[in-house]
């Protein structure tokens, strides 16, 4: 199976960082992404640019709109993922919860939708 | 509509868990037939010999039964359908039973144990025991289903707890983890009092008033062993110490025998395991009774300047009781019309009105 392991973090937090947190920050998100690669979990995973840097896209009716944000008052935004290998929801929580995010932020893990191939 | 909630439900066991569709079938039938086998052994008496009599892998029989409770159990379903599910496919209970017991229609009921079906097939949640390193927290989540359920039959559903308790007993038989001994001990300890918990007008007895001849010998001997055991582990938890708080209670020939002093000490203990404001309020009421009420009043104020308990009918009962012990007349009425207004369970709403009553004051309505 694969999961979607998005994680939601203050991204207030890495902007008030210190440079010495944000270094031990990145180490901390490397080592996870090292160990889950040597594991064999991983598939794929990015980290995000903040909020204020996203668009949102919409079309009605044919017609394009374009605008900043999204702006929601939420305490958490997204602000990274990984994609991953796991055999059940057990083994992909035990992944999840060794994200850097999941000890302050929170990990929302989604099946992803299988398809048969045609 | 009903009909094809339960055509949904029945079909699956086959469908939903493509992994191992026949272990489930297989674990639930040998579930229900382990069970009758039981029954009849209790029935017929001890002598007979039944564990013969069953089909040979008694190991894997054991893993089935923990596999079906850990997967009904599972932390990430809606906590409402954890409990219909273990009801239904542990317990045997029928959708209709489970939704007269939570004051739900079987049609809702039934649509959120599909629901949770339909996300143990598509998230994939496993039909497995957990390793070791998660069972900690997994059984917890069980603990906390089991005692729901007992909790929920506390009043009024003397069946529920009872499933509560043969389920207790179960876990402790298949996992004999000090969690899993203390929360047994903890229910037969509470069970044994069932008679005199409330008179014959259905209102709450309060511990000092409850004819202790009546209590269940039998299962308090029982709890207490089983806390005795659970503490020969070292490993102790919150289900464990309170289950030892309940054995000091029981223990005590009058209320007037009751070792404060000791309880106090397990309040300590509990509070630092598994703190929170709830056993705050009972630690104070404890300290009241061992160093005298005002004690306790100081500290049962102190929890609700945090605003922490505002709407727990409990702590304003609690500081009711304290002010009327004290000789406070007017604030003791005021706290006890404070606590009624916030108690739902008739039994406790019994209880604040007859304190009023002995006070003097109107109940309010």
């Amino acid at each position: 199976m694969r999961y979607l392991c998005l994680i939601y973090e203050d991204e207030k937090w890495w902007e008030k960082a210190t440079p010495a947190d944000m270094q031990q920050g990145v180490a901390e998100y490397n080592g996870f992404t090292e160990a889950i690669k040597k594991a064999g979990n991983y598939i794929g995973g990015e980290a995000l640019q903040p909020t204020k840097t996203a668009t949102s896209v919409r079309v009605r009716n044919g017609k394009l709109s374009t605008t900043d944000g999204p702006y929601v008052e939420t305490k958490e935004q997204l602000g990274g993922y990984y994609l991953i290998k796991a055999k059940d929801l057990n083994e992909a929580v035990q992944v999840a919860s060794r994200i850097p995010g999941a000890k302050h932020g929170t990990v929302e893990v989604r099946p992803v939708m299988e398809f048969d191939q045609p | 509509m009903q009909e094809a909630f339960a055509a949904a439900l029945e079909r699956w066991p086959i469908e939903g868990i493509p992994a191992n569709p026949r272990s489930w079938l297989i674990s639930t039938g040998r579930f229900k037939a382990i069970d009758r086998l039981r029954k009849n052994r209790r029935e017929v008496g001890l002598e007979v010999d039944v564990i013969q009599e069953l089909p040979e892998e008694p190991h894997d029989l054991v893993d089935d039964r923990l596999r079906l409770i850990f997967t009904c159990c599972h932390p990430a379903l809606n906590p409402d359908a954890q409990v219909a599910m273990t009801l239904r496919e542990i317990c045997g209970l029928t959708t209709e039973q489970v939704a007269a017991a939570f004051l739900t229609t079987p049609p809702t009921l039934a649509q959120r144990i599909v629901r949770a079906k339909t996300k143990i097939r598509d998230a994939k949640i496993p039909y497995e025991i957990p390793e070791r390193r998660d069972l900690p927290a997994r059984l917890a989540s069980v603990l906390h289903v089991v005692y729901l359920v007992y909790n929920q039959g506390y009043f009024t559903r003397p069946d529920l707890a009872a499933e509560a308790i043969r389920l207790g007993r179960l876990l402790v038989e298949l996992l004999p983890e000090p969690e899993a001994i203390g929360l047994l001990a903890l229910m037969l300890l509470h069970d044994a009092r069932r008679a005199t918990r409330t008179n014959s007008k259905g209102e709450l007895v309060p511990l000092e008033e409850q004819d202790r001849t009546r209590w269940s010998r039998e299962q308090i001997k029982e709890g207490a062993a089983l806390v005795e055991r659970g503490f020969g582990s070292r490993q102790v938890g919150p289900y464990l110490l309170q289950a030892a708080i309940a054995a000091v209670h029981a223990e005590a020939a009058r209320s007037a025998d009751t070792d404060w002093s000791e309880i106090v000490g397990l309040y300590d203990v509990l509070l630092r395991a598994d703190p929170s404001p709830v056993i705050e309020l009972n630690r104070a009421a404890a300290i009241a009774m061992r160093d005298g009420p005002q004690h306790g009043l100081a500290l049962i104020d102190q929890i609700l300047a945090r605003k922490e308990l505002t709407d727990y009918h409990l702590a304003h009962a609690a500081r009711a009781d304290l002010l009327r012990r004290l000789g406070d007349k007017p604030r003791a009425i005021a706290a006890y019309q404070q606590a009624l207004a916030l108690a739902v369970e008739g039994p406790e709403r019994g209880l604040l009105g007859r304190r009023l009553r002995e006070l003097g004051a109107e109940e309010m309505a």
